[in-house]
């Protein structure tokens, strides 16, 4: 199956959805430099959609070529654009596109999710002169966008050393967009340093990993490495150490246990629309890397690497569902339930089974959607202070309380990505956890899909709690609850009454905006609901795509 | 006469056997078949959903509803009777319904002689209940309401019997007995306008339409897992398939037999036969015309035509039929003796329709040779028996809703419209020549004294039963007949009994032509059982084992000493009825509590059924709800062990990382050593 052509020029059309995106990426960044400072914001909104939607639409030019010929190797196989990249990108920019629109709301005060100037400390001097020039930070988008690139490259390569730097690109933006939050800068910030100090852990220990590999099989393609493994050469404890901690760093990007310790803090701390980013389209881009490296590359290590996969896919299972459970912040409910996802997502992977990378790419898309989805809701769903300004995000389950009946529009979409993170039918989580469940199944890993299914309806505990709160309250909304959060400082005024303390007093709304947040959330919501009641073409139109070219 | 008398007999079936004839694609008005279930379902849906809006009007389009689909029914049959024999079984295919692997499931509709007959009496006797019941119920504010449940029950009784498999047909099955639930709770809060309906009554009311589903839902039961049999073994549920199956001997004696009894018990919850028929007793809750039409007319005798739409089935399974035989002359019995007893007037015509459902099961239960005559009893059934229950309803709305006949008497010159419709389907149910009912019911106890092969105490014990019942018959229905139009009055003297409005009586008098002439129509020569043969086929007719003509007569002379009983003991100028019930024999006082039966239920079902469900719901929440708590307990309690590594400390996360890795590593190095 090793095709044996070797292209002596670049083949730019396979190159385009990568090339619209960090492309676009410095030329914002450029523009950041020349533009004045009122144009900065729809210009760059404007080129970040237009780079997105640019990728889709590449992406479904290349997918009829891709499909007859089974897929090109760019760049002497630094690139290798097969069926599963060509999905895997797909989703990557299309999620990229939705958390744009999601990044770009502002409130009806023009004040966006993100501070306006990073470095200041709250409450100085600086940040107080920032607010009132009513400035922006516009330099996001071009971040995101390097992100984006990284992240459509990083599965989709076919060296270990483009996949190295492709893991930099991708996290670098990440680690610094997780600091820019506008409200509770500081714990945005820690969050930022946690991300970045672990990240920069995890990634010593791949490009160890790296190392290892390339002392064992004296390659980093990985044709040269699929090809050395069968081959005893009594260095195999090297191969394996190294496979290991290459994976590591693969399962550190995904938040899979024991490797997930970052993902609470960091999706708490983050800005809202960026977590939801970092959920959704860092997990695609992350798993196609971690199914080409257990389905190409060590394929013939399978069995070998059997042990440690169903050890962390159970593992992720378990603790996330398990977390879950017991939180109080919604932000942090959905991280852990991020890890628990992450566990499923690997049942499809630890299958090694032909129906696998489907499954996995399916799941992707359908948890996705769920995510963006659902953290949109999350940063409009605010805290409004008594003199009616609109302040932080109200995180605390404790604040939801009502919510439902409050705004059923938004309170409807909420349950509806619950639910599909649950897995309930006629949701596309529904069908994306049949799926890899069923590639379990025919992949004789039965126990994993059920212990999945025991974990799916334990999990759906933590989200009915949720719906129930949000719906059928036990009492009325305590006011500027804090007294359940986990994390939440503000506290105190809980259960006073508004004469003896008028000023700390704030009540929780679903806020007005500009309502781009509110399109996402429409396009996710739709697509879901679409994706449960009729999967079939998507998952065919995968399934016919989902061969990796070696 | 005796001649004649015979004449019936012999003349019933063909002189040879004849078998059914295969369906053929359905041309002309057949193909129009669906339009007979979707009318009246489109002015159910109509009058549903346009609620108040539709108070003007509503009455009216719930009319218009069955009559159109009585039109139609009528072209259908009349280009029936226009075309040859051998295309007179039609099916109408309507697209695929459920596909599963092999398993594909088509809809479609069957009109053949069979189910047009059953059309044109729903439709028919359904399109006259409608018009009396636009006068009956004139004064209650929910009127539309009710047409929606009567248009809708049409619409599910016209499927019931179009249908061309038992899964179609349990789609009308289950619609029938919703409506007939919905209806006999019809008055289910107080109603202080019109028919005034105390809270107390209106509870009753409530407990009568959930213990009609509850024993429906039992028959249920058996029809489900007569088709879970028959798909098991066949892979189809079609008739057409099951013909073939059961033809092609896919199937053993025992299995036919465990089908056929299951489709016995589906019969016998819903035609309210022994031992399921406490429900239909209470089910006289309902508003008279719905007793009429779904508890007497129609939807009861629906168990009848599932035995006889399943003939190849019963027809392989001499077991299976001998037990329809023996339900049908226990609730035959049975129904008499309650029947002889009762004072509500209502509940008397119901234990009656339960007798006579009894008759027609029995026929039934004979096999070849009863099919057609089941049938033609039923239809006979359908139109004397509704018409008397559309005089009683007169009777109630003259008398203030009164049903105990204790407190009538007298009424026929008060009201002689209904006394003279009355007294028709009287005549008619106690088999007086030349009324429909000696055409119908004689022949059923005719054939019952035949033995078939191999049969040696069945005839006698069959044949005397019916003879026997034919008695009873007579006796009650002219207990009932006596006590509410002749002898004294009894009534209070501040009531003012009075002729029904139009739109009720000419209902009534319609019925009563039928109940005239029907028998005499269709009965003498076998008309309809000709018409029948393509469905039932016909087979040769043995001898019954005493001479017909001493069958009939002696049929005759027991109903005439009967009636002459029964006019001693109630309508005599000499005889005093008691306005409160005197007390009894221990017989009667049987009779009167419908045989113990509600009390053998309490004793054998419910009662055990009420300790095992606190058991069961003690056991829920101690045992499965005491274990799901404890594991939930437990999840949370290791939820918070999983967050406990959670302690925001960066050098904390990446000692955990570098532990996990280490373990990985341990774990591959491990596996592979």
């Amino acid at each position: 199956m090793i095709p044996e052509f070797v292209t002596p020029t670049v083949e730019w059309a396979p190159l385009t959805p990568v090339l619209f995106v960090l492309g676009a990426a410095v030329v914002g960044v450029l523009l950041e430099a020349f533009l004045p400072a009122g144009l900065r914001r729809p210009v760059q909104i404007g080129l970040s959609l237009l780079a997105t939607g640019g990728a889709l639409i590449a992406v479904a030019v290349l997918w009829g070529p891709v499909m007859d010929t089974g897929g090109y190797d760019v760049l002497g196989g630094s690139l290798i654009v097969d069926g599963p990249t060509l999905v895997a990108q797909g989703l990557i920019a299309l999620l990229a596109m939705l958390s744009v629109l999601v990044m770009a709301d502002r409130t009806a005060a023009k004040e966006d999710a993100f501070a306006p100037m990073v470095s200041a400390s709250p409450g100085s001097d600086y940040e107080r002169l920032a607010l009132r020039r009513g400035m922006q930070q516009t330099e996001v988008y071009p971040l995101l966008l390097f992100a984006t690139g990284g992240m459509l490259i990083f599965g989709s390569t076919g060296d270990l050393l483009t996949m190295f730097v492709a893991l930099e690109v991708l996290s670098l933006p990440l680690y610094l967009l997780a600091g820019m939050a506008r409200r509770r800068r500081l714990q945005s910030q820690e969050a930022s340093l946690k991300y970045f100090l672990l990240g920069a852990f995890a990634s010593a220990l791949f490009i160890f990993g790296v190392a290892l590999i390339y002392g064992a099989t004296g390659s980093i393609s990985f044709s040269g490495i699929a090809a050395a493994v069968p081959t005893p050469t009594g260095t195999e404890p090297l191969l394996l150490a190294g496979a290991v901690l290459l994976l590591t760093g693969l399962f550190f990007k995904v938040g899979a246990v024991p490797f997930h310790l970052w993902a609470p803090d960091v999706y708490q701390g983050a800005p809202t629309p960026i977590t939801g980013f970092m959920a959704a389209a860092t997990k695609v881009a992350a798993f196609l890397a971690i199914l080409r490296v257990v389905y190409v590359m060590l394929y013939g290590l399978g069995w070998e690497l059997t042990a440690v996969l169903w050890t962390v896919t159970i593992a992720s299972m378990l603790v996330g569902t398990v977390a879950a459970l017991v939180q109080n912040d919604i932000k942090r409910l959905l991280a852990y339930s991020s890890v628990a996802h992450a566990g499923f997502v690997l049942v499809g992977v630890t299958a090694l089974d032909v129906r696998g990378p489907s499954s996995v790419l399916f799941y992707l898309l359908a948890y996705g959607l769920a995510t963006v989805g659902a953290f949109a809701v999350i940063s409009l769903v605010r805290e409004r202070s008594a003199s009616g300004g609109v302040t932080a995000e109200a995180t605390s389950l404790g604040q939801w309380s009502g919510l439902g009946r409050e705004h059923p529009v938004i309170g409807a979409a909420f349950v509806l990505f619950l639910l599909s993170f649950a897995g309930i039918p006629l949701t596309a989580g529904f069908v994306g956890k049949f799926a890899v469940f069923s590639a379990a199944v025919s992949g004789d890993a039965w126990p994993l899909a059920l212990i999945g299914v025991l974990a799916s309806a334990a999990a759906a505990f933590a989200y009915v709690k949720v719906i129930v709160a949000m719906y059928f309250p036990t009492t009325e909304r305590t006011q500027g609850d804090g007294e359940e959060s986990e994390a939440a400082p503000t506290s105190g005024a809980a259960g006073t009454t508004l004469v003896a303390a008028p000023a700390r007093t704030t009540t929780v709304t679903v806020v007005r905006t500009e309502g781009w947040a509110t399109v996402a959330i429409g396009v996710s919501a739709i697509l879901t609901v679409l994706l449960g009641v009729l999967p079939g073409p998507v998952l065919d139109a995968i399934e016919q795509i989902s061969l990796f070219l070696l | 006469m005796i001649t004649t008398l015979s004449a019936v007999l012999t003349g019933l079936p063909a002189a040879e056997a004849v078998e059914p004839v295969a369906a053929v694609a359905a041309t002309g008005a057949a193909s129009a078949a669906w339009l007979l279930i979707l009318l009246p379902l489109l002015s159910a849906a109509v009058l549903l959903l346009a609620g108040r809006r539709a108070d003007g009007w509503g009455h009216l389009l719930g009319v218009a509803a069955p009559a159109a689909s009585f039109l139609v029914g009528a072209i259908i049959a009349v280009q029936m009777l226009t075309s040859p024999v051998t295309e007179r079984v039609q099916h109408l295919d309507l697209g695929s319904w459920i596909t599963a692997g092999t398993f594909d499931l088509r809809v479609g509709l069957l009109a053949d002689p069979l189910s047009v007959t059953f059309v044109l009496l729903i439709t028919f006797v359904g399109s006259l209940i409608h018009v009396y019941s636009v006068a009956y119920m004139a004064e209650d504010v929910n009127r539309r309401r009710f047409f929606a449940y009567l248009n809708l029950f049409i619409a599910a009784m016209l499927l019931l019997v179009l249908a061309d498999s038992y899964l179609l047909l349990f789609f009308g099955w289950e619609g029938v007995g919703l409506a007939s639930y919905l209806l006999i709770g019809f008055w289910n809060h107080e109603v202080r306008q019109g028919h005034k309906v105390s809270g107390d009554q209106a509870l009753d009311n409530s407990v009568a339409a959930k213990k009609a589903f509850v024993a429906n839902r039992v028959g249920d039961l058996g029809m489900i897992v007569a088709m879970g049999l028959l798909f098991a073994h066949l892979g189809t549920v079609s008739f057409a398939g099951v013909n073939e199956g059961v033809a092609s001997g896919a199937l053993s004696t025992g299995m036919i037999t465990a089908i056929g009894l299951m489709l016995l018990l589906a019969a016998v919850g819903k035609s309210a036969q022994f031992p399921l028929q406490s429900w239909l007793g209470d089910a006289m809750a309902g508003p008279t015309p719905v007793s009429a039409l779904i508890h007497a007319a129609t939807m009861v005798t629906a168990g009848v035509y599932l035995i006889v739409r399943s003939q190849p089935i019963f027809d392989a399974t001499g077991d299976a039929r001998l037990v329809v035989a023996v339900v049908g002359a226990i609730t035959l019995l049975f129904g008499a003796i309650v029947g002889c007893a009762k004072d509500d007037i209502k509940k008397a015509l119901a234990a009656s329709t339960m007798s006579q459902i009894g008759y027609m099961m029995l026929a039934a239960g004979l096999g070849p040779l009863g099919y057609a005559i089941a049938i033609l009893h039923l239809v006979g059934h359908g139109f004397f028996k509704a018409g008397m229950f559309l005089g009683a309803g007169s009777v109630m709305h003259a008398m203030r809703d009164e049903v105990d006949m204790r407190k009538f008497g007298a009424l026929g010159r008060k009201m002689p419209l209904t006394y003279y419709t009355f007294m028709a389907g009287w005549l008619a149910i106690i088999g007086m020549w030349p009324f429909t009912g000696f055409f119908t019911k004689d022949p059923i106890i005719e054939t019952a004294f035949i033995a078939q092969e191999g049969q040696t105490w069945q005839p006698w014990v069959f044949g005397s039963v019916a003879l026997f019942g034919a008695a009873l018959t007579a006796f009650y229905m002219s207990r009932l007949f006596f006590m509410t139009f002749e002898g004294k009055r009894r009534w209070e003297p501040d009531v003012e009994p009075h002729e029904s409005p139009r739109l009720m009586t000419w209902p009534m008098l319609v019925l009563a032509l039928g109940s005239v002439g029907f028998g005499v129509a269709f009965g003498w020569k076998g008309r309809l059982a000709d018409w029948l043969v393509p469905v039932t086929g016909s087979v040769e007719h043995p001898a019954p084992v005493l001479p017909p003509a001493l069958i009939t007569w002696s049929v005759l002379i027991l109903v005439l000493i009967a009636v002459g009983l029964a006019w001693q003991r109630y309508a005599a100028s000499a005889t005093v009825v008691p306005r409160t019930a005197p007390k009894a024999s221990a017989l009667t006082e049987a009779a009167r509590d419908d045989l113990y039966q509600d009390k053998v239920n309490n004793g054998l079902l419910v009662i055990p059924g009420t300790y095992a469900t606190r058991a069961l719901v003690y056991a829920d929440s101690a045992v499965v709800d005491g274990t799901v708590r404890a594991v939930a307990r437990g999840t949370v309690a290791v939820g918070d062990l999983a967050r406990r590594p959670q302690t925001g400390f960066v050098r904390q996360y990446a000692a955990m990382m570098a532990i996990g890795l280490v373990a990985l590593v341990i774990i591959v190095l491990a596996v592979q050593s």
